[in-house]
């Protein structure tokens, strides 16, 4: 899973599996992370506001 | 530790003439390698084995009727084309079964096995077994279990491993004597020895001086009618199963009896009359 | 009771009611967690598995709860990437059945292994040239998306909406849905596909072997599209059983027909697939090998050549036949009928995935070998059907999965 498990290879197998996996992984953790980060923004923008 | 100058490819032929089916292989195979008991041995599905003997018939009633024993250990197959991605190694998930080069034996790593059986799937020869209970011995016995072997817990797939702490003693011995490279004595299977009948012959296919090499005369070309068959014996006496498959498999099997070498492998009708003839069974 | 939890204006059943109904159907979760719990610390030895039948009942449950929630990229595939509109009142279910079938594939995969705890080394010893490797990553990347696109309608349960975080989160994460669902949609375009190639991939069984593309055998593309194809009619399989057990309408026909007519397309180009690959395999695959189509459908007790021509013509052609032509689509006999007979077809095209190549003998001494599971497998099996039904009925009453319910039961309601 990780270069430093030993039956790691550098080869194109490995790349193109692992690259697939750590890109939707990051796809995932990037979007997440965003809506997480602008919900708590609008938050305390909500607060900063009369309710309507 | 010793560099091997040289690529092992080690494996077996059994004259299936000279079979008699008396079980001593897998008696020694089981005393061998550990290989635990079942309270209630009679469902045959769920007991380990790592060497099997298959009764065959030829189908005839007497006084025509033959029959031959076929010992089935692990064909360590080398899969299509030989190169190494034999049908239990290339499917196992968490790389807990792996085909060594140096030797041509497939492995199995009892410790990293997760027990998905997805091997035991794949291989067409049964030749793998899932532990389905926790390994247990008659009382006492377990004092004697061999110390070179580990014994296998409970959830994982085991199979024959040709004996391969037989190799590391051998390659250990070697080594203390200062050689490079073991002799062909030195290393033989716990069946091959206990065989009565000299049935089984053990040794290294790449090794010209090997007697198992001269009773099977691998080819080292890739057969001609199916690329992915290779190391196809040139005596017309011996045959492996299932060789159209292109498993590649090292386990050869030796028989004067041509219905015993037709039922290596499955034929359409008509199919084996017209590869009967060229070296062994042929694969297309 | 729970009134405060229930969506503003929806009719739901009272609690108690609601309460007895959710501990009958758990009485039979908890059988089937007691054989898991069997499973667990006593063995596989409770199954009737063997040697010979080391795939067995779980595998196929796992293989056909995977296919029929397939329902739930595809649909979610559609709605935000293709931009079909009329879906969004039939997106939240789908993801719920999703979540479901997912989940449950996940439990029935750690009761499957004989060193559950080990589980992880699938991940972290993992082989990329396995197939199985391949099911692992992206069916647990798919079920993290799958519980990324269930939050939102989470969120939208009427007192969690009342938090502005969750409020705005919700409204958030519906903003970049496409994204999650372009990433589920290649997830599941792999998961969907290597469970295909599990079987396609085993050149040691000639049953299942396929030739292929590249490193992927056919099985793996038509087990894609065989998702694609059934997962929508169980998706409508189930929003149609909530219907009837709730009594309401809660998706509008335009929307049912839509994905009907989806369905049986993707089910007609699939089973033409399917067909070509069933003629290639038998005339040209298998006989290279030395077996004749035969030798895998007779001089047996059960598989018979009944199960190829239930799986492809009884429910295959039949349902397709039926979702492509407007008047047996619109027509909801006929409609029903194409929807069973399409999830019996996938289901059963799983089970000779799994079970026959399991029971075909390949050494020509070799016998047939037949199973039947034990309790604990069919109780396990049972399991993921109960917590299904219990997860439905809790997001069904507490959450506004139906976008079209007030609607369309407006009248009844003002009566």
């Amino acid at each position: 899973m990780f270069p430093f498990n030993f039956e790691w290879v550098w080869d194109i197998a490995h790349v193109i599996f692992f690259g697939a996996l750590w890109y939707s992984l990051a796809i995932l953790g990037a979007g997440m992370a965003f809506v997480i980060v602008k919900s708590a923004m609008d938050t305390m923008n909500d607060s900063g506001e009369p309710h309507h | 530790m010793i560099q091997d100058k040289k690529e092992h490819k080690f494996g077996m032929v059994i004259d299936l003439d000279k079979c008699t089916g008396c079980g001593s292989c897998m008696v020694s195979c089981m005393s061998e390698n550990n290989i635990p008991f079942k309270e209630d041995e009679s469902r045959k599905k769920d007991s380990i084995t790592w060497m099997r003997v298959y009764k065959l018939t030829n189908g005839k009633s007497f006084p025509d009727i033959q029959i031959a024993y076929l010992p089935r250990p692990c064909q360590h197959c080398s899969g299509k084309g030989g190169h190494g991605h034999s049908p239990c190694v290339s499917v196992c998930p968490a790389t807990a079964t792996d085909y060594g080069y140096d030797t041509g034996i497939v492995s199995q790593i009892y410790t990293r096995c997760f027990g998905c059986r997805y091997c035991m799937g794949a291989c067409p020869y049964h030749a793998r077994y899932f532990n389905w209970w926790d390994p247990e011995w008659p009382a006492g016995q377990e004092k004697y279990l061999s110390p070179n072997v580990s014994p296998r817990m409970r959830g994982v797939v085991e199979k024959c491993s040709l004996c391969y702490h037989r190799y590391q003693a051998a390659r250990d011995k070697a080594y203390y004597e200062g050689r490079d490279d073991i002799e062909e004595s030195e290393y033989q299977t716990a069946c091959t020895t206990a065989c009565p009948a000299g049935a089984i012959v053990f040794g290294d296919l790449n090794d010209p001086s090997h007697m198992v090499h001269q009773i099977v005369k691998p080819d080292p070309h890739p057969d001609p009618m199916n690329k992915y068959v290779v190391d196809k014996s040139r005596n017309p006496k011996v045959f492996r199963l299932l060789e159209r498959l292109g498993t590649n498999t090292k386990i050869y099997y030796l028989s004067e009896r041509e219905w015993v070498r037709k039922a290596g492998d499955n034929y359409l009708d008509g199919e084996w009359d017209k590869v009967k003839n060229h070296h062994g069974s042929s694969s297309k | 009771m729970d009134s405060a939890l229930i969506p503003e204006g929806a009719d739901r059943c009272s609690f108690p009611k609601f309460a007895i109904g959710i501990c009958i159907v758990g009485a039979v979760a908890l059988w089937g967690v007691y054989a898991m719990f069997l499973c667990w610390f006593k063995g596989l030895n409770q199954t009737n598995m063997n040697d010979y039948y080391g795939f067995a009942l779980w595998i196929w449950a796992d293989l056909a709860v995977i296919a029929v929630g397939g329902g739930a990229f595809f649909t979610g595939l559609l709605k935000y990437i293709f931009n079909v509109d009329e879906l969004k009142n039939i997106i939240n279910f789908a993801v719920i059945i999703g979540f479901i079938c997912y989940s449950s594939a996940l439990l029935i995969l750690a009761i499957d292994i004989g060193q559950p705890l080990r589980g992880w080394f699938i991940f972290w010893h993992a082989n990329v040239h396995s197939m199985l490797t391949e099911v692992a990553f992206c069916l647990s990347c798919y079920f993290a998306v799958l519980t990324i696109e269930f939050i939102p309608n989470l969120l939208e349960n009427r007192q969690a909406n009342k938090v502005p975080f969750f409020r705005h989160l919700a409204h958030n994460m519906h903003g970049v849905m496409a994204i999650f669902a372009a990433t589920g949609a290649f997830l599941s375009f792999f998961h969907q596909g290597s469970l295909g190639g599990v079987a396609g991939v085993m050149y040691g069984r000639p049953f299942a072997v396929r030739e292929g593309l590249l490193i992927w055998p056919w099985t793996f593309f038509l087990f894609t599209w065989s998702a694609a194809a059934f997962g929508p009619c169980f998706t409508l399989l189930v929003t149609w059983i909530t219907e009837v057990v709730t009594g309401k309408k809660l998706v509008k026909d335009n929307v049912v027909h839509l994905l009907a007519k989806i369905s049986g397309w993707m089910i007609t180009t699939y089973i033409i697939a399917k067909i070509i690959d069933t003629i290639y395999w038998a005339y040209v695959t298998a006989p290279s090998l030395g077996f004749k189509m035969s030798h895998f459908y007779t001089n047996n007790s059960f598989y018979g050549y009944w199960i190829l021509i239930t799986e492809i013509v009884v429910c295959g052609v039949i349902p397709g036949i039926l979702l492509l032509n407007k008047s047996t689509r619109e027509n909801s006999t006929t409609r029903w009928i194409a929807i069973v007979l399409g999830v019996i077809g996938v289901c059963l095209n799983r089970w000779v995935m799994v079970l026959q190549i399991m029971a075909v003998p390949v050494m020509s001494f070799d016998t047939w070998a037949l199973y039947v599971p034990s309790w604990q497998e069919v109780a396990t099996t049972v399991l993921p059907v109960a917590y299904g039904i219990i997860f439905i009925a809790i997001t069904y009453r507490y959450l506004p999965v139906f976008p079209q319910e007030r609607e369309l039961n407006h009248t009844k309601l003002e009566q």
